[in-house]
């Protein structure tokens, strides 16, 4: 697939990865959060599209959301404010968000708009694989997107080896049981769990999310992994310093 | 036309599990085992000795005499006010604590609104010696006090849900929250005929044990097993769920279905999801959900707490959908104002959830031969506060 996700997994460094929640804290930073994303360096940007219900997600990445919808994102309003996105922007994006808002818009219109603005993948967690499969896989790939699974400690190895099956550009591996932002630091379980799906030989490589959130926690995610995603230490830093000082945060972290 | 569930865990077009992954494992051990676990006659033994000897099963199915001399047709009442913590919900409590068990759990979780559910799985809990943490919003908790004090009395922990508008919707975004964290000693007690595939099938077998008596009690004093009618209130939609079960396929039998319109259907604040609704996903399935055109899911508003939910359980989009079942709402007035009729004719407070089914003699005429099944779902001391306010009783 030609993508820029696939071609940013082909290169040799290790991938930080942002995930922000769009509209937050103000409704129209979202392009202004980007651009100084990429200006420091990060590889590759999940755009959130907040929801009211965030089932996977903890209390930071939740208030944010919260504080989106109040700002009045929307589908729409996120979409015009990345219309222009790809003149002065060139690392991947991806928009990361709970299924019911894509089936609201169409999941057909919701990709080919993510085509034309030229986004790169999507993350739905709530998007189970057989429905994946059965209903929208054709879709997808008609717009070029990217679809990326979770997997998760509890996940079984014959799944995971469907997942990777079903995959065209990495997996999401969640770091431990818990939803977004829960965690402090990585203990032995969890370095055995990157050594065990490392061990797999997946075609997929692997980028891990949740409880990453300052440089050892990347670097211990990244030791056996492709990259990491760091989401609500970055929303908590944005609530505290404001969108002036990205640069700071993300030289702390490499 | 089948108005079961399929092997897929769809009703025509709802249901499903759109579940996050780390929810899986869970929920897949529970599509694989349940039916089966149902099946085994150790199982079946328990449960049925339980909601016996503890429950007070069978509940009574009373001819309501004065009532149906009033709306000029003849009224049964289903009385699952008299179970054991005074409603419906126990029934699939027992159930699923039972099932928790074989499961090998030790740890439950449910969400709770109004406060009955946490009751009743608080209940089963204790009974089981089981380790029970409820998800309460926080409003919620504030204005139903006597039941959160219950839950504590029976050992349980309540904890506040404080996201969101802090009712049942969030506190049940904080249960699966909760069970993604911990993912393997935990059963999660969804109190509805919601959630992801297998819960609003599993829940419905549960609760099932409502038609499985109306139809042996009905031929005891009728001569006949099937009325010409059965009507719930739904909210999430366990108790219709039950009430419906064993009618489902009998297409003599009118399946009525009233839902909460709260201040009126227009009004912006109601409940009414087959008027108000649209396809979408709410709590893991595909189901009628109340949302804005964007998908994000509104806030429902009814006065009675258990009705105060903006999706209904994948069977009763399906009911709607299909046409099986007639959908009416009654606004909080009407509600109220058959909850104090049928005190006052028949000597029963009913819970205001249960008066919404009563207000369909406001919105629908039946024949004198007719003969109606009415589930009173639960009994009206938790809304004293309520009854109180509205009609300054005091």
């Amino acid at each position: 697939m030609n993508n820029r996700i696939v071609h940013k997994l082909n290169s040799d460094k290790k991938l930080l990865s942002i995930y922000f929640t769009a509209g937050y804290p103000s409704l129209n930073n979202t392009v202004q959060i980007i651009e100084e994303l990429e200006r420091n360096g990060v590889d590759m940007i999940e755009i959130g599209l907040p929801f009211s219900d965030p089932l996977a997600d903890g209390p930071t990445i939740q208030e944010s959301s919260t504080a989106a919808l109040k700002n009045g994102m929307t589908t729409e309003v996120l979409f015009n404010q990345l219309k222009d996105i790809r003149n002065t922007v060139s690392i991947p994006l991806i928009i990361m968000g709970y299924f019911n808002p894509v089936l609201q818009y169409g999941v057909e219109a919701f990709c080919r708009k993510c085509q034309e603005i030229g986004i790169d993948g999507l993350i739905l967690p709530d998007l189970p694989l057989d429905v994946y499969e059965s209903e929208y896989r054709e879709i997808f790939e008609k717009y070029g997107l990217v679809n990326v699974f979770l997997i998760t400690p509890q996940t079984s190895e014959e799944r995971i080896h469907q997942i990777d099956k079903a995959s065209n550009g990495f997996i999401y591996m969640v770091s431990s049981a818990s939803v977004t932002g829960s965690k402090s630091g990585f203990g032995s379980e969890q370095e055995a769990y990157f050594e065990r799906i490392a061990s797999m030989n997946l075609k997929n490589t692997q980028i891990v999310g949740f409880g990453i959130k300052d440089a050892e926690t990347f670097q211990q995610a990244t030791k056996k992994a492709k990259g990491a995603i760091i989401g609500s230490a970055f929303i908590k830093y944005l609530t505290e310093k404001g969108e002036k000082n990205i640069s700071e945060f993300i030289k702390s972290i490499r | 036309m089948t108005y079961h569930v399929n092997e897929k865990g769809y009703y025509g077009e709802f249901g499903g599990a759109f579940i996050p992954e780390m929810l899986y494992p869970n929920v897949e051990e529970l599509r694989q085992k349940y039916l089966e676990i149902m099946k085994e006659d150790s199982f079946q033994r328990e449960f049925h000795q339980l909601l016996k000897d503890y429950v007070g099963r069978p509940s009574p199915l009373y001819f309501a005499k004065r009532l149906s001399e009033k709306h000029g047709t003849k009224i049964y009442l289903k009385r699952e006010d008299l179970n054991h913590t005074g409603a419906h919900k126990v029934n699939n409590t027992i159930g699923q604590i039972l099932m928790a068990k074989r499961l090998g759990k030790t740890r439950i979780i449910a969400e709770t609104g109004a406060g009955q559910h946490g009751v009743a799985t608080a209940t089963v809990c204790a009974l089981m010696g089981m380790q029970c943490i409820v998800y309460m919003g926080e409003i919620d908790i504030a204005r139903q006090a006597p039941n959160v004090a219950r839950m504590k009395m029976l050992g349980a922990e309540v904890r506040p849900a404080t996201s969101g508008s802090k009712t049942l919707k969030d506190a049940t975004n904080e249960a699966i929250r909760d069970w993604i964290n911990n993912p393997v000693h935990t059963h999660y007690i969804i109190g509805s005929a919601i959630g992801p595939h297998p819960y609003p099938d599993m829940v419905t077998r549960f609760q099932s044990v409502i038609s499985e008596e109306i139809k042996w009690q009905l031929k005891e004093k009728e001569g006949r097993e099937n009325p010409d009618y059965v009507i719930a209130c739904i909210g999430g939609g366990s108790n219709a769920a039950g009430t419906y079960y064993h009618f489902l396929d009998e297409p003599e039998v009118g399946i009525i279905a009233v839902e909460a319109a709260g201040k009126g259907i227009e009004s912006g604040e109601s409940a009414a999801t087959s008027a108000l609704g649209k396809l979408g996903i709410i709590h893991g399935c595909k189901t009628m959900l109340m949302q804005t055109p964007d998908g994000q899911i509104t806030e429902p508003y009814s006065i009675s707490a258990g009705l105060d939910y903006p999706g209904v359980g994948p069977m009763h989009s399906h009911l709607y959908r299909s046409g099986r079942a007639e959908f009416y709402s009654a606004t909080d007035d009407e509600a109220m104002t058959a909850g104090l009729e049928l005190s006052q004719l028949e000597g029963i407070i009913p819970a205001i959830e249960s008066g919404h089914a009563f207000a369909i003699f406001q919105h629908k005429k039946f024949k004198p031969d007719d003969v109606l099944v009415i589930s009173l779902s639960g009994r009206g001391d938790k809304d004293l506060r309520t009854y109180i306010d509205y009609f300054k009783l005091a």
